[in-house]
């Protein structure tokens, strides 16, 4: 995490020899920030433009000032749309952190039997978010699924017909994708921990589950906010997953801002309003990890310094 | 390598989704692309050609290129297959960014009009006008939706398809009861059916235009055709005429009954699970277009060919204005020529309609799926069919089609996408009972003319 302090030192120390360095170092980042500025700046830009336009994605665009901002501020159904989003953010973040942070923790074990867990663990993440949607869409249909099929009576719900649970369901199938991700960060962030901690809190009679809580926790703080950012900001951009798995449906049940963006978008062909969802989906994002990194504390220092 | 890179930019822009690809892709048609060419082997004077997926008429659509590509070696058709409710979404954005094919596949209608007032199709007026014998041989009701402003901007292919009221007579005989004749009667079925653990109907909810389908009929024999027509023609508050909100809580009465099969607000069309809980006798009646008939012939063992396949035109509503002869659907598949295309290409694309679309070969393949195809022979086929079941369904779609008095065409197909996806998105919420027949009309007034 601490920025290696070698440049500014030697910049001191040799100024000529500095502006040779930092030059090519600036150099390096050009591939990078062309890439960024094309497919990252640009796009953006145009969204923005086009937010203020009125175009069917067809014919010409014409400027319509505040006229999108106005009508999709006001229109009744943004804000279930939002707190729809906010839920499927929330709800999959209270699921997926504990899991994943116990998982993470019995993961960085040395057993062997562990590292061939974690192995099996991982393969949901490798399938695509269409591949899981389609196979759930599958397994939970009413009629010819899982449940129907096995004659398993709590199985055979309208999994996917009714709004609660269909909700659930998004939630369950993305926390049962992105677990085995959050829980190799936290593996990870867990084997950063020096077992002497870990020894000495021994020595002075703690168990497992007072170590868990007063060691690893406490040092994985960086590494929970780090995931938690991740899982956060993601739930923002959800689309494939639930695009196929439920159309945001039943109704609007499930209709998170990505997918409103679409349907404006590319189905009822008003790309203004489409764009205009699309800024508040930037501005949305930038504010929530602006506000983990506040959470976090301003300090850089590493979290074993800061224990 | 011309079609190889260009298909993979045109992959790349449909995957790379979200509006910032549109922005990318609006930068696109104002710079270079305006010159022209804007679909790929335009050296060769070859055409691309997007059509759907789905059997039988996949085959039919292959069939036809590759008799083309055979007979005319330096002008090839390049075709590509898409599923159909992502085909209607790839199709707008590419024809957006100068990346459509030359020949575009669609229903005619309110999207028909979106490009042509956005000028990305060619008028094909005048080329009717050449081609006088080709035109009279087509059904004159299939060019209403091909044409925009008094011209004829696609020409009406493939077939006919009205929306029919299929049943399975296995589950008739079940619960020893008659089909419906009346509204009254099917609102007498649902607890019949429900009784014997038999959904009265499968429905595939998560569409949308599978819902739409029964409102088209309950808006019909309830109000009468001109209800609709006034929706369309944009007259005001169009949506809250008695009749429509008749027919929309007549619609949620039979939702409050239990008749749908349970979870049909999870069901897709695309799957074709509809259809199968036709044919496994899950359910006992279906509401769909005459499209489905070759699947379910194709997957549901003896269901078609043993004879279970009971399908009716949508009964009468008591006390209804509606000529009970009407009928809604598609009344053809239409294909339009780009605009942006190079003169090689508009001329191959041309030839491939004059002589492959609606030829011979094309109208027996027809035919032989259960299909009528939008021409006047198809009636002089029909006596050639032997297989009992398919003679007496083409018959009956024949006359279905040719005996309407009105055949109205698919609401989401007729309306502008704007006011389309409204509807849609209107009707789930209707299905979902989550939403009064008077906050539909008043949501979707608020649209016409949009």
């Amino acid at each position: 995490m601490a920025a290696p302090p070698i440049l500014p030192a030697n910049a001191r120390k040799a100024p000529s020899a500095s502006v040779g360095r930092s030059g090519a170092v600036a150099w390096m980042a050009l591939p990078a920030l062309a890439m960024f500025l094309l497919f990252g700046i640009v796009p953006l830009a145009g969204v923005l433009l086009l937010s203020f336009t009125q175009w069917d994605g067809l014919g010409e665009i014409n400027p319509a000032g505040l006229s999108n901002w106005r009508s999709v501020l006001s229109d009744p159904a943004l804000p279930h749309t939002v707190w729809v989003t906010f839920e499927i953010m929330i709800l999959s973040w209270a699921v997926q952190t504990p899991l994943s942070l116990l998982l993470g923790t019995f993961l960085a074990g040395r057993q062997r039997y562990r590292a061939l867990l974690a192995v099996l663990y991982f393969i949901p993440l490798l399938l695509s978010s269409t591949a899981i949607a389609i196979t759930y869409k599958a397994l939970l249909d009413p009629n010819f699924g899982l449940g129907p099929g096995l004659h398993l009576d709590f199985l055979t719900q309208d999994w996917l017909g009714n709004g609660n649970l269909a909700l659930g369901v998004v939630v369950f199938v993305v926390s049962w994708q992105f677990i085995p991700f959050h829980s190799l960060i936290y593996q990870g962030g867990v084997r950063q921990i020096p077992t002497t901690m870990y020894e000495a809190a021994s020595i002075d009679g703690a168990g497992r589950i007072r170590q868990f809580f007063s060691i690893t926790v406490p040092q994985l703080k960086y590494t929970i906010i780090t995931s938690s950012t991740l899982m956060v900001v993601g739930s923002l951009t959800f689309f494939d997953l639930i695009f196929v798995l439920t159309a945001g449906g039943p109704g609007d049940a499930t209709r998170v801002l990505a997918l409103d963006m679409y349907k404006r978008g590319f189905q009822a062909n008003l790309m203004g309003p489409a764009s205009m969802i699309a800024v508040l989906l930037v501005l949305l994002g930038l504010a929530l990890a602006l506000l983990l990194r506040r959470l976090g504390g301003s300090t850089t220092a590493s979290q074993q310094e800061g224990a | 390598m011309d079609p190889m890179t260009t298909s993979r930019r045109t992959f790349l822009r449909l995957t790379a989704g979200g509006v910032a690809a549109a922005g990318l892709a609006a930068c696109g048609t104002s710079g270079p692309q305006s010159s022209g060419s804007g679909t790929g082997g335009a050296a060769t004077g070859g055409a691309t050609y997007w059509f759907l997926t789905g059997q039988p008429q996949q085959a039919i659509r292959e069939a036809q290129v590759k008799r083309f590509n055979d007979a005319n070696s330096g002008s090839q058709i390049k075709s590509t297959e898409f599923q159909n409710d992502a085909f209607k979404q790839k199709i707008k954005t590419a024809i957006g960014a100068g990346e459509g094919p030359t020949l575009i596949w669609g229903w005619g209608g309110g999207g028909l009009k979106s490009y042509v007032d956005a000028n990305q199709v060619e008028d094909l007026t005048s080329w009717f006008g050449e081609n006088a014998a080709l035109k009279e041989s087509i059904f004159p009701s299939a060019f209403g939706a091909a044409t925009v402003n008094g011209k004829i901007y696609a020409m009406p292919v493939e077939t006919t398809t009205p929306i029919v009221l299929y049943y399975n007579k296995r589950a008739f005989e079940k619960v020893g009861a008659q089909p419906p004749q009346s509204w009254g009667d099917i609102m007498d079925l649902v607890p019949k059916f429900n009784d014997q653990n038999i959904a009265p109907f499968s429905l595939g909810g998560q569409s949308r235009w599978t819902n739409m389908m029964w409102l088209e009929f309950l808006f019909d024999r309830i109000g009468g055709s001109e209800v609709f027509q006034n929706i369309f023609d944009g007259k005001a508050n169009g949506w809250s005429d008695p009749s429509a909100l008749q027919a929309l809580d007549e619609m949620q009465k039979l939702i409050k009954a239990n008749g749908f099969i349970k979870g049909f607000s999870s069901i897709t069309a695309d799957s074709n699970a509809d259809q199968a809980l036709l044919y496994t006798g899950k359910a006992a009646m279906m509401l769909h277009g005459a499209w489905t008939y070759g699947s379910m012939k194709a997957d549901g063992k003896d269901f078609v060919t043993g004879g279970h396949l009971g399908y009716m035109n949508f009964p009468p509503v008591d006390g209804g204005k509606g000529d009970p002869t009407d009928t809604v659907g598609n009344p053809g598949q239409y294909l339009s020529i780009s605009s942006k295309a190079s003169q090689a290409e508009k001329d191959t694309a041309k030839k491939f309609l004059a002589s492959n679309t609606l030829d011979d070969a094309s109208i027996d393949a027809w035919v032989k799926s259960g299909n009528i195809p939008v021409v006047k022979s198809a009636k002089d086929k029909l006596a050639s069919i032997t297989d009992k079941n398919d003679a007496e369904w083409l018959k009956f779609i024949y006359d279905t089609s040719a005996n309407a008095k009105s055949f109205a065409q698919s609401w989401d197909q007729a309306l502008p996408p704007t006011q389309a996806e409204t509807l849609l998105d209107n009707i789930a919420k209707l299905f979902q009972l989550s939403i009064s027949p008077q906050q539909f009309a008043d949501s979707m007034n608020a649209v016409i003319g949009k």
